[in-house]
């Protein structure tokens, strides 16, 4: 049996669930009441009139990240051919133990690339998310400290 | 592949046998969720529907049968109802490959692989996949027209490419100890307690957190973190649409459990197989019965895998959107590569000196302890050197 006959039994997954799916959602149809008006096709908003489109500017960082991934998954699908050959023990014997080492070699230089890289993400700060920051206030109360100190002891007894 | 033989029969039974049996543990798992969770928190939970509440994903079905669905009046109508369709396809679609048995032979020369498939590129099938799951959560998201479905389906999609990265990276770990991408092959060579979890324990672990941001489970369920964005992207869902969503995350929390069975533990494979396939008084069918019964002990070691994800539910609060992340890029990224190092090098030093297999176990254990002190000294050095500023 060849690998593409082989793939058949895929289709028969991708069919067997796209008629799951369809059968479910058209019995869900059938036996549900459809009864919309205005305020339930609304858009959800916390119960506020919803204002303007809800297509809103997001942050960049998450075009950034996005841009990032792609680079690093295409340089992981290049790691998945070298790991299948990598343990390969006809090629180790032929080459007398070489070849363990050489492709070692390489997967070092191209793992190292790939942590420059990341480094190179890293510090320019693309990595780093905006985070809640502690603020201290600068207000200074007239109020001397003494004053709550006092009546945090009488209250305490 | 002829329409009519026996096999193909064979093979179409055992697809629906699959789907009942992930969708019938996707459905127990909601009851079992909630079982979990009262016990955690010590309440009763469900128990109205039937004796001890066992009934109740069939109330839960029909809930969601019955309910009004509607689609928003701004929202775009095609897309809203692909969302959901697609997050439930790609669940479904993923077990194609997890081999869930050995063979078995039903007479007249027919073996039916207890394997919806064994392609050569097994492995990479499943993370496609799961890199489809991201479309589904996003088209629902955006077709919403809603401020928070649309938040929410962006920080999904963030959340699942950054940890798939982590993620690919252990699996090439795998890869290599393997040296095949088909999963029967992996869980051939992991055969007789060769385990590889013996061989990745940091792999593992790198698997394991990714799996839970990948199915957006907690500590990793920003996308429908509900303090913030009421339900996330699926806010604006309801009725079967709705049920869709919830379900693919069970049926994709047990599939990754299978995966994380069939990578790491060995897949099928039971202390006794070799015994139970040789049971005189079972004759003939005593090979069968030990193929059955890896089936069996594959589906508890993925259970096992659900329990872990309800567990850890209720156990760790979420995370922050910077520490998610963070750990993501600056924490996994960088150690799994660290893993790809460590397993070619530990490979390295055992084949080509002739060593045995528990050279190279103990050679891994050693990189992951060294690594954890190294990580652990320059932390308590940073801490001080901290504390000597602020002091």
């Amino acid at each position: 049996m060849t690998m593409l006959t082989d793939f058949g039994y895929i289709l028969l997954f991708i069919i067997a669930a796209i008629v799951f799916v369809a059968v479910i959602l058209f019995l869900a149809k059938l036996i549900r009441p459809n009864r919309p008006n205005e305020e339930k096709l609304t858009t959800y908003e916390s119960g506020e009139e919803p204002d303007g489109n809800a297509n809103v500017r997001f942050n960049i960082r998450f075009y950034v990240v996005a841009l990032i991934f792609i680079l690093f998954d295409v340089e992981i699908i290049f790691l998945f051919p070298w790991a299948t050959v990598f343990g390969n023990k006809r090629l180790i014997a032929e080459t007398d133990g070489l070849w363990g080492w050489f492709s070692l070699v390489e997967m070092f230089v191209f793992v190292g690339v790939l942590l420059i890289g990341l480094a190179y993400a890293w510090i320019k700060g693309h990595l780093d998310w905006v985070r809640p920051e502690v603020k201290t206030t600068e207000y200074e109360s007239k109020i001397p400290t003494s004053l709550y100190d006092k009546i945090n002891q009488k209250y305490s007894q | 592949m002829e329409i009519t033989s026996t096999l193909f029969t064979a093979k179409a039974i055992y697809v629906g046998i699959i789907f009942a049996i992930t969708l019938g543990v996707a459905a127990y798992s909601t009851y079992f969720e909630r079982i979990i969770a009262a016990f955690m928190q010590d309440r009763v939970g469900p128990d109205r529907a039937g004796p001890f509440g066992i009934l109740q994903p069939l109330a839960d079905a029909v809930k969601m049968f019955m309910k009004e669905d509607f689609i928003p009046a701004n929202s775009n109508k095609w897309l809203f109802i692909a969302g959901p369709c697609l997050s439930m396809l790609t669940a479904l679609m993923t077990s194609a490959v997890v081999p869930f048995g050995d063979q078995l032979d039903l007479g007249d020369g027919i073996i039916l692989d207890l394997q919806g498939i064994d392609v050569n590129i097994g492995i990479l099938w499943v993370f496609g996949i799961v890199s489809l799951g991201v479309y589904g959560v996003l088209i629902g998201g955006w077709a919403s027209n809603n401020k928070y479905s649309l938040i929410g389906a962006i920080r999904a999609a963030s959340q699942n490419i950054s940890y798939e990265l982590a993620m690919g990276l252990s699996i090439i770990a795998i890869l290599m100890l393997s040296g095949s991408l088909s999963t029967k092959s992996i869980v051939e060579t992991q055969q007789n307690g060769h385990w590889n979890i013996l061989y990745q324990p940091l792999g593992f672990v790198i698997f394991l957190v990714c799996a839970f941001a990948e199915c957006n489970r907690t500590p990793f369920d920003l996308p429908e973190c509900e303090t913030e964005l009421i339900g996330g992207y699926h806010t604006e869902y309801s009725s079967m649409k709705l049920g869709f969503y919830l379900f693919s995350e069970y049926i994709n929390m047990f599939i990754s459990g299978a995966v994380m069975a069939t990578l790491y533990f060995g897949g099928y494979d039971y202390l006794f197989n070799d015994y139970v396939a040789q049971i005189s008084w079972l004759g003939e069918y005593a090979y069968n019965v030990s193929a059955l019964l890896g089936l069996v002990v594959l589906i508890v070691k993925a259970l096992i895998f659900v329990f872990i994800f309800m567990w850890v539910r209720w156990t760790l609060p979420r995370f922050r959107y910077d520490q998610l992340m963070g750990l993501g890029w600056t924490g996994l990224i960088p150690l799994a590569m660290f893993n790809v190092v460590l397993t070619g090098a530990s490979m390295l030093f055992t084949v080509n000196d002739g060593g045995s297999n528990w050279m190279t176990v103990g050679a891994s254990w050693a990189g992951v302890i060294i690594m954890l002190v190294v990580t652990f000294a320059y932390s308590e050095m940073k801490y001080k050197k901290k504390k000597l500023a602020t002091a």
